[in-house]
């Protein structure tokens, strides 16, 4: 991942993302979600630059970007395929979805697929419990997911063509 | 009509004039749920299909058409209502748009196969309110979902919002307040049950300065999203509320900490604030009465323990989110050591209702100690899925029953877990002979006592706590007969492991001893001697633990051994998962039921299905390696999971018995 991109440099993009927030210290966990979202991960500069630009120890930063379960210090692939495991899915059978994801992506929860190209996450409870077991797909959700449904996601997803919603998939 | 700063409460009055008499008369509103379960069905293509079609028939200025927040019922989502009538439409999709518009819009006549129809009695039901998954519901905080854009101040206003506030900041001093709320009886609605006025009060009288107000929108708890509906579609509702506790207890900033993961929520929180500044209900000098407060956003990084309310402050501050011992209540040092008060998401909203209707009409509804209504989500296997709100006091039965419609293709009612992971209780029909069983051997009964069934058991904060279980934040999860409690109580045990902060050994190392012995029961390897380790490691969290999250943690496990302990010992001794969970110890086999119908080779990662399409399926017992895809897919509930190693004894004799015709009558039952 090339930390110059986006036309401004790690230190001007950190500044920028640090000045919404007025530099606040109850702001950090905000600045290194905007971080995170920026570069698809927190890489280790951009945390120097963040305890520099907020003046805060480079320990509370390290210990707060590892704390949260919302933080990654390795990079994330280009998609993000998170499974709800909350209490609702999981009586749904979350469970064989995260397999099988699993065994076709060949990673584990919390790794990324060796292309760069696939993220794979549980997560605990998205709100959307209704429509359990839940999958999003970059931030879309696709409710009563069963295997089929997923295998289709996954081509789509690979072959670069992506269904808005489950009913299409269906 | 551009914002215009209100400066009393005459301008707020005069505005709410304003409004209501533009939305007089019989105007058609088409209101589609864009609660976060309709976005997810695609109800964004259904809003874009109605207005181009309105244009299209040049209806737009007769017809309004309005994207609301959550109406709660998830289930038969993308839902749309069209007002005044009450029509209620289901399961939308765009390409039903024109036909909707067509008949209902102008001829005045129903669309039928959108209609509800009720699944045991099969009658068709055209108005909303009819339903009876409504029907029973007392919908005081989230009726107002369905009849306002979350991101329009104005339909809040002309509903009579900021109404309370106004009467507040003008005409009451901060004494009044927290009498009033002390009057109505309110208690915390994010678990603790904690009474509000109570809090307020001793927040208030608390040495130091300044004073935070704090909205604890952290909602962790998995299969709890009541939070998420009301901060996504009633955000002014939350903000009224914090406003009025400010001016109570005497504070001028407050903080909303919202998860990250619900962003439709913290777009609309935001939204929200942004209007309330612009006319002049949250800044300096509201309406006039000069008296200043303001509320900021916080987003949570994605800490189960952050709903605790002294790891919430903490992360507030920028920190970690550790939870401290609480020697020192939060309302007296809690955010940078100064007075606090947090109060959830629901707590808040139920403040304006409060003051605008009084404490003693809200202290008249509910039981002796538990007031008002109560949101629940009532999720897992159970019909009708979805948000409801009812009045305290109301059985599980009645929720899980009359409103949820029971288990899904008749299935057996098994458990139903309510209090989140940490209360992680279960409350189950006792009558049933093995609970009985286990009731008796394990000392809660005598075997000649009849036990009361705990379905009939009313939702009252201190009724649920009698019967081992909690009210919590609300989430309802309904389990029948293919849920495994071993199973459930390993999946909040792990659960709960993965987000123990980790600051106290009890917690850290109890549940971690835990997670070890249940997942060796689950796996065919446990022995009697775990159960008796299992409940003393219990008693030593219970006891020693820093916060409540370890404190609660051994609840699932608790409870389960009370009511399931022949579960326990059906893995245990006889190597065997009664509802077939427990992957080591379940065979997938097909049976005669089998229709052919060729769904389940599909899912197969290992292709071990075999059979022609319209016969009798089977599955290689040696390539299956018992993933439950095909479980899941197959609409004739033909594959069985049995004891380890009896799938081909199924399977022969489904051989035998198979018969062509009894595709036709599976195929018969299921319709």
């Amino acid at each position: 991942m090339n930390l110059h991109d986006n036309g401004y440099d790690l230190d001007e993009a950190i500044t920028h993302i640090v000045n919404r927030y007025g530099s606040k210290s109850t702001a950090l966990i905000m600045v290194l979600q905007d971080v995170q979202k920026h570069y698809r991960y927190l890489p280790m500069e951009a945390l120097k630059a963040v305890a520099k630009k907020m003046n805060l120890p480079i320990a509370q930063i390290y210990s707060v970007a590892t704390f949260y379960k919302a933080f990654s210090l390795t990079p994330k692939g280009k998609h993000h395929v998170c499974v709800c495991t909350g209490t609702a899915c999981h009586v749904r059978q979350a469970a064989v979805i995260v397999d099988n994801l699993s065994r076709s992506l060949n990673i584990q929860p919390g790794e990324t697929t060796q292309d760069g190209e696939i993220s794979f996450e549980t997560v605990n409870c998205l709100g959307a419990c209704a429509l359990g077991p839940l999958v999003t797909v970059d931030d879309e959700y696709h409710g009563n997911m069963t295997v089929t449904i997923l295998n289709k996601l996954l081509n789509e997803l690979r072959t670069g063509k992506m269904a808005k919603t489950t009913e299409e998939v269906k | 009509m551009t914002p215009r700063k209100l400066t009393s409460s005459a301008d707020l009055t005069q505005l709410r004039d304003q409004l209501q008499k533009q939305r007089q008369g019989d105007r058609t509103i088409i209101t589609i749920c864009a609660g976060t379960g309709c976005l997810a069905c695609g109800c964004e293509s259904v809003a874009q299909a109605f207005r181009r079609e309105l244009a299209e028939s040049r209806l737009e200025a007769d017809v309004e058409i309005k994207t609301t927040g959550c109406h709660g019922f998830c289930e038969r989502g993308p839902l749309v209502v069209i007002q005044p009538e009450g029509i209620f439409y289901q399961k939308v999709k765009a390409t039903d748009v024109k036909l909707i518009v067509d008949q209902t819009i102008k001829h005045g006549q129903l669309v039928n196969k959108l209609l509800y129809r009720d699944p045991q009695t099969k009658v068709v039901i055209s108005k909303e309110h009819e339903i009876p998954f409504y029907k029973k519901q007392m919908r005081l905080i989230f009726g107002k979902n369905g009849y306002m854009d979350p991101t329009s101040i104005h339909d809040y206003i002309a509903l009579g919002g900021y109404a309370a506030a106004a009467k507040t900041l003008l005409k009451m001093k901060p004494e009044d307040v927290i009498e009033e709320v002390k009057k109505s009886g309110l208690r915390g609605r994010g678990g603790g049950g904690f009474l509000t006025g109570k809090k307020w009060a001793t927040c208030r009288k608390a040495p130091g300065e300044p004073k935070y107000i704090i909205c604890n929108a952290d909602e962790g708890d998995p299969g709890a999203f009541m939070d998420r509906s009301l901060c996504e579609g009633n955000p002014h509702a939350v903000l009224e509320g914090m406003l009025i506790g400010a001016y109570a207890i005497g504070s001028h900033e407050g903080f909303i900490y919202v998860r990250n993961e619900y962003p439709l929520a913290v777009k609309n929180l935001n939204i929200a604030i942004e209007h309330a500044q612009e006319y002049g209900l949250l800044g300096k000098n509201i309406l006039g009465s000069g008296f200043d407060f303001d509320i900021e956003i916080s987003r949570g990084g994605g800490a189960f323990v952050c709903g605790e309310s002294t790891a919430l402050m903490a992360s507030l501050e920028g920190k970690i989110g550790e939870p401290r011992a609480k020697y020192i209540h939060t309302v007296e040092q809690g955010l940078w050591d100064k007075p606090s008060n947090l109060n959830n998401v629901e707590t808040w909203a139920n403040v304006p209702l409060v003051i605008e209707k009084g404490g003693e009409w809200y202290a008249s509804i509910g039981t002796d100690n538990s007031k008002g209504t109560k949101v629940f989500a009532l999720t897992g296997k159970v019909n009708n899925t979805g948000l409801v709100e009812v009045p305290m006091g109301i059985s599980l039965r009645e929720i899980i029953y009359d409103i949820g419609g029971g288990c899904p293709r008749n299935k057996r009612f098994k458990a139903v877990q309510t209090g989140g992971p940490s209360g992680g209780t279960l409350i189950v029909e006792t009558a049933e002979p093995m609970i009985h069983e286990s009731l008796v051997a394990h000392g809660d009964i005598r075997d000649e006592d009849e036990a009361l069934s705990l379905l009939d058991l009313p939702v009252d904060f201190d009724a649920l706590t009698k019967a081992g279980s909690m009210m919590g934040s609300g989430g309802m999860i309904v389990m029948d007969q293919d849920s495994c409690m071993v199973d459930v109580a390993k999946y909040f045990i792990h659960f709960l492991q993965e987000e123990s902060c980790g600051k106290c050994l009890p917690c850290r190392e109890g549940l971690r001893i835990m997670l070890e012995i249940l997942t060796r029961i689950t796996e065919g390897k446990g022995t009697l001697k775990d159960l008796d380790t299992l409940e003393e490691v219990s008693q030593v969290m219970i006891d020693t633990s820093l916060c409540q999250l370890g404190g609660s943690a051994p609840n699932p496990v608790l409870s389960t051994l009370r009511y399931f302990r022949h579960e326990y010992l059906a893995h245990i001794v006889d190597k065997r998962c009664p509802a077939g969970v427990c992957k080591e110890l379940v065979s997938h086999a097909i049976d005669e039921t089998c229709n052919g119908c060729h769904v389940c080779f599909e899912p197969c990662p290992t292709n071990a299905i075999i059979g022609k399409t319209k016969e009798l399926h089977v599955i290689d017992q040696q390539k299956c390696i018992q993933c439950g895809a095909c479980f899941q897919v197959c609409r004739f509930d033909s594959i069985k999971r049995v004891k380890r190693g009896e799938g081909d004894a199924v399977q022969s004799r489904a051989k035998e018995l198979w018969k062509p015709r009894a595709r036709k009558e599976a195929s018969a039952a299921t319709v």
